[in-house]
């Protein structure tokens, strides 16, 4: 079936998918790995082994991508009465951050990537037209993890902050700019749904 | 191979921070994780990252998702700040936008 994973036998899950399909998914996660980066590392100056030690960046990312992709952990979004506990929480975000932030961009590097590896597979294998793409659990868990980031990448670039933007953004006319990221952040949203059932324990 | 239901993500890696083993630890007071609303993961998803990294119950997930639907945050986990650093690294890792803070209210 089109657009939904299914169970396989003795776990992971296929999905149909055609050149089409495979070409915007391929580049969306390019896009992601692009966004993530490795990361501003610090003092590493290129040497491996000091990047391997290196810790991560302590201010909040620029980008609103970035931003929601790597929130921060200490700073309550309800916001806090007092100033000295608002700087509190703003310095323990950067120690936790420092400390976190590289980890978490290789983990959503890596899902991306093997979402990247998986559609070249599939692609190679298939040649032209409608392929079948058959995840082993292992792959079912990054391409989860990938699909949900790239979902809330789009949905940080089209603004989707409360329920009410979703809904004006699934009613915009054809004409609308934003209408094939709409699109492809609504068939995303089946795909992950799809897969998500395939794994419910 | 990694299994279904495997409690925690692959590329979740703990980093222990040299400040953190020497801090002063504050006795009898509880940190928790919350986790806020957003508008874009789907309640399927939120309830399956409840059920397989906490181990929590069919039940108790689909109530705690309902909760940060419903009224913007649930508390999802208590424990000590190490463990709550690690939950929201976690969560942080599946694309969930979690926070944690002592337990006050």
């Amino acid at each position: 079936m089109p657009g939904h994973f299914e169970p396989l036998p003795g776990g992971g899950a296929a999905v149909a998918l055609d050149d089409v399909e495979i070409s915007i998914i391929r580049s969306l996660a390019v896009q992601l790995m692009e966004i993530i980066g490795p990361g501003p590392a610090e003092e590493s100056g290129g040497d491996p082994l000091a990047e391997l030690f290196a810790d991560g960046p302590s201010e909040p990312p620029s980008d609103p991508v970035l931003r929601r992709l790597f929130p921060d952990a200490y700073v309550d979004p309800e916001g806090t009465e007092r100033p000295e506990e608002a700087e509190e929480q703003r310095a323990h975000s950067a120690e936790f951050r420092r400390y976190t932030e590289n980890d978490l961009r290789a983990g959503k590097r890596e899902n991306a990537l093997a979402v990247i590896r998986s559609l070249d597979g599939l692609r190679a294998a298939a040649g032209e037209g409608e392929a079948v793409l058959e995840l082993t659990p292992e792959e079912s868990l990054r391409w989860l993890g990938a699909l949900n980031d790239l979902r809330l990448a789009i949905g940080a670039r089209l603004e989707i902050t409360d329920e009410d933007d979703s809904d004006l953004l699934f009613r915009l006319p054809d004409e609308d700019p934003r209408k094939p990221m709409v699109m492809a952040y609504l068939w995303l949203g089946g795909l992950q749904e799809t897969l998500v059932s395939t794994l419910m324990p | 191979m990694g299994s279904v239901t495997s409690p925690a993500p692959l590329e979740i890696e703990r980093t222990e921070s040299a400040e953190e083993v020497f801090a002063v630890p504050e006795p009898d007071v509880p940190w928790v994780t919350i986790v806020h609303n957003d508008p874009v993961n789907l309640m399927s998803y939120v309830t399956y990252v409840f059920q397989t990294y906490f181990g929590y119950s069919k039940d108790k997930a689909t109530k705690l998702m309902l909760d940060v639907h419903h009224k913007g945050r649930a508390v999802v986990s208590s424990g000590t700040r190490e463990e709550m650093e690690r939950d929201v690294q976690a969560m942080h890792g599946y694309g969930l936008w979690a926070t944690l803070q002592h337990d006050r209210k």
